[in-house]
């Protein structure tokens, strides 16, 4: 199963786990199972709608999603997966 | 440990309003929104008058009760209260009636605006009982950190692009710090930093210190302010990588208003960015606020380049909420400003200040800051800092040999029949 890398924010979702693994075909799938293995998860990384919130940016092997197929990107067994907030500049 | 600030009470999600500790947190559990300094603006209004101001240091912490520390600072305390330069020449050249510039070149210890934010965040990462600080940087960020980090004893990682300009990469490592290059834009730095924070509890400046950071760069929008006079300028110009201290400068305005320090006069802050990578100045183009990231900048201005602006939002809530604008302008248009700026007003800005430059140029010429106003350039790093960008093309060295006929023959005789 893709390894997802879980941000600070989220471990309290996630019994303090800094990587998780979950399975889906895409990145919206792996989200759902995601949620269902740590409920509320969706939420923090979605917005009512279920789009990916503005300040959220999700990568795949270090691509962001959004130069991609966004949540339907393909994912791959030995994909690594990282959820990470915007950061200010440098 | 020291005593809770009176002034500054909290951190405050931008999106949602959930209060949060001063602690080294910078996004909401809730929804990722950005946490922000919240200041209690009754108890600052009696302390921080003018006379208060002006009979402190000439430093950016003479607004220190505006700024989010507890105790008193104690990195980067010479910091800020950099020179703002009428600029008449220039003002000439762009074709307005009255131009200043903001000349945070000058700026010490690094030589650019960045030691505003570090000194804060620095100071705040004491308090906050940090041994190792660090930060994902375009270059001046990762210079000043490194310096401040050394004079106040801190181990400091920096992390950058790998395909950085020299002097910022010499401008870090002659400090002592670690420098580490990243194969990978900006952007890839970002995530890579973000996930070493969480690991191992360093205090990244711009990661998990970023609220404290970010409130640095209020600073500049003070001093304009205090140097002009006490009032805000009608028009101020900023360049912009995450979009950051624009959105701060704004900030800066307002509560200086709301302090009765300056009357709340309209005013206009307008965004430059390089065509290369001018995610937000595209979107404000756009009419949209949804800012579409540069998967690959491409731009000499490589301490603008970020692709996945954090503050593109909001500062285009500023820009649009002032009327103001943005613009974007090219390499070759990057240089020319850096040439335009140096040759009228002796100042010698990196390639940041030629995008601000050059997009002041744009903005006056199609009217959008009207010539018969007054306007402020932020002019943020020095040019030697990134001479690669500029070398073969501005002028050339004249060889001669040590003869004063050689010096008639090659240089003024040939001086004066051009003119």
């Amino acid at each position: 199963m893709p390894t997802v890398l879980i941000p600070t924010p989220l471990r309290k979702l996630t019994n303090e786990l800094e990587e998780v693994s979950a399975a889906g075909a895409t990145v919206g799938e792996l989200l759902d199972n995601l949620d269902r293995a740590f409920p509320g998860l969706k939420d923090r990384v979605c917005d009512e709608a279920g789009n990916v919130r503005r300040f959220v940016n999700i990568f795949i092997n270090g691509e962001d999603i959004r130069f991609l197929e966004e949540k339907a990107t393909p994912v791959k067994d030995t994909d690594e997966i990282s959820i990470v907030p915007a950061i200010a500049g440098g | 440990m020291d005593k809770p600030s009176p002034f500054f009470s909290n951190l405050k999600c931008r999106e949602c309003g959930r209060l949060y500790p001063k602690q080294a947190i910078h996004v909401c559990d809730f929804d990722f929104g950005p946490l922000e300094a919240v200041y209690d603006y009754d108890a600052i209004r009696p302390v921080l008058t003018r006379a208060a101001i002006e009979s402190r240091p000439h430093t950016m912490w003479r607004y220190r009760e505006l700024l989010p520390i507890d105790g008193e600072p104690t990195v980067g305390t010479q910091v800020g209260f950099t020179p703002l330069v009428k600029a008449d020449r220039l003002a000439r050249a762009l074709g307005i009636r009255e131009l200043y510039v903001k000349n945070d070149t000058v700026n010490y210890p690094t030589l650019s605006f960045k030691d505003r934010v570090v000194s804060v965040a620095l100071s705040r990462a004491r308090e906050l009982g940090f041994k190792v600080v660090a930060c994902a940087s375009t270059g001046n960020l990762a210079n000043s950190v490194a310096a401040n980090a050394a004079s106040a004893g801190l181990k400091s990682y920096v992390l950058i692009p790998a395909d950085l300009e020299q002097g910022k990469v010499l401008g870090s490592l002659v400090y002592g710090t670690n420098v580490i290059g990243i194969h990978g834009a900006y952007d890839q730095v970002n995530r890579l930093c973000s996930e070493i924070a969480g690991k191992y509890g360093w205090g990244f400046v711009n990661v998990n210190l970023r609220p404290y950071y970010a409130e640095g760069s209020k600073s500049m929008g003070y001093e304009i302010c205090e140097q002009l006079g006490w009032r805000i300028p009608q028009h101020t110009v900023v360049p912009m990588a995450s979009g950051s201290l624009l959105t701060k400068i704004h900030k800066a305005y307002g509560e200086f208003a709301r302090l009765g320090l300056v009357e709340n006069s309209p005013f206009a802050v307008y965004g430059a960015q390089a065509t290369g990578c001018a995610p937000i100045a595209h979107a404000m183009k756009r009419g949209t606020d949804i800012v579409k990231p540069v998967p690959n900048p491409m731009t000499i201005a490589k301490s603008l380049a970020i692709g996945t602006p954090a503050d593109g939002y909001y500062a285009i809530h500023a820009m649009r909420q002032t009327g103001g604008s943005a613009e974007d302008v090219t390499d070759d248009e990057i240089v020319a400003g850096i040439r335009l700026l140096a040759e009228c007003e002796g100042i010698f800005a990196e390639t940041a200040g030629g995008v601000t430059v050059h997009c002041a140029k744009k903005l006056i010429d199609t009217g959008k800051i009207p010539r018969d106003g007054s306007a402020v350039l932020c002019i943020t790093g020095h040019g030697l800092k990134t001479q690669e960008a500029i070398a073969g093309k501005c002028g050339e060295l004249r060889l001669i040999k040590p003869s004063l006929r050689e010096f008639e023959e090659h240089v003024y005789a040939k001086d004066t029949a051009a003119a």
